[in-house]
């Protein structure tokens, strides 16, 4: 049973976090190049464009709650287990989700590159 | 890709693995936090070593931010995972923890996706009003015409 905890508090990690990702790189998409901006507007500017950003407060609040589903993971579960899991999960959904949301090209350089990675993570963890 | 974005990267990286480092270090000097106990969590913030590290993590996200901003998702997040590396590193030099060939495998297989990631495009171009299929294929095209 604690089991079945430790995994769907693991499984809300992964959505939030990736959800999180998704938004905020959606978020400063819109917002634009922002080297390029703080040259043109000044860092005030940027900062306020950021902040009204809907899509960069969405994503804050999703980071928030992945990063509860985090304290609930580890008080269940091992954190040798809980870090590394939604470690290298969180990448492949990444992968996934910017291909389908963002319309990101991911290519095999791309899949291959979350593949290691994520492996990496459980490796480390070891 | 120009210097300056490679120099963005190397902060996402830096900044999260050495903000992480000093929240560890600061925390295991405060000690057991009870959950809801929030008097203890905010009078964790008053150690030094947690503050520093709340800052690191504030540059970190200023920086993630930033790269965002001019590159992919798919392309920032690996390419700032060499972070998992520095982190193994700070705690084999720094809280002399023991690394096994296990970790130095991971090290190794991260370390081989960042070599993927990096050599390939950071930004996915939109045309606007025109399918992925027809992107490759102006793509093909102005390739053939140079």
């Amino acid at each position: 049973m604690k089991h079945l905890y430790t995994w769907s508090a693991i499984a809300a990690i992964v959505v939030a976090s990736v959800s999180g990702d998704v938004f905020l790189s959606r978020a400063m998409k819109q917002v634009g190049d922002v080297g390029a901006l703080r040259r043109r507007l000044g860092s005030l500017a940027v900062v306020v464009r950021v902040l009204r950003n809907p899509w960069f407060l969405a994503g804050v609040l999703l980071m928030a709650c992945g990063f509860y589903s985090l304290l609930f993971a580890l008080s269940w579960g091992d954190v040798s287990l809980v870090g590394p899991a939604s470690a290298s999960l969180t990448f492949v959904g990444n992968a996934v989700a910017a291909k389908i949301f963002l319309h990101e090209r991911v290519d095999h350089r791309r899949w291959m590159a979350a593949l290691l990675v994520a492996g990496g993570v459980v490796l480390l963890a070891r | 890709m120009t210097f300056r974005k490679y120099l963005v990267l190397a902060s996402v990286t830096i900044f999260a693995a050495v903000g992480d480092s000093f929240l560890s270090h600061g925390m295991k000097q405060v000690g057991e936090i009870s959950s809801g106990d929030f008097k203890d969590l905010l009078l964790a913030v008053v150690n030094p070593w947690v503050a520093l590290g709340i800052l690191f993590l504030l540059g970190f996200f200023v920086a993630y931010l930033t790269a965002l901003s001019w590159a992919d998702l798919t392309y920032v997040l690996p390419a700032s995972s060499l972070g998992y590396v520095l982190l193994a590193l700070i705690a084999k030099y720094f809280l002399h923890e023991q690394i096994t060939l296990w970790r130095w495998l991971g090290i190794l297989l991260i370390s081989a996706g960042v070599g993927f990631v990096t050599q390939g495009p950071a930004l996915t171009h939109h045309h606007p009003a025109c399918s992925e299929a027809e992107a490759d294929r102006e793509l093909v095209g102005s390739r053939s015409h140079t």
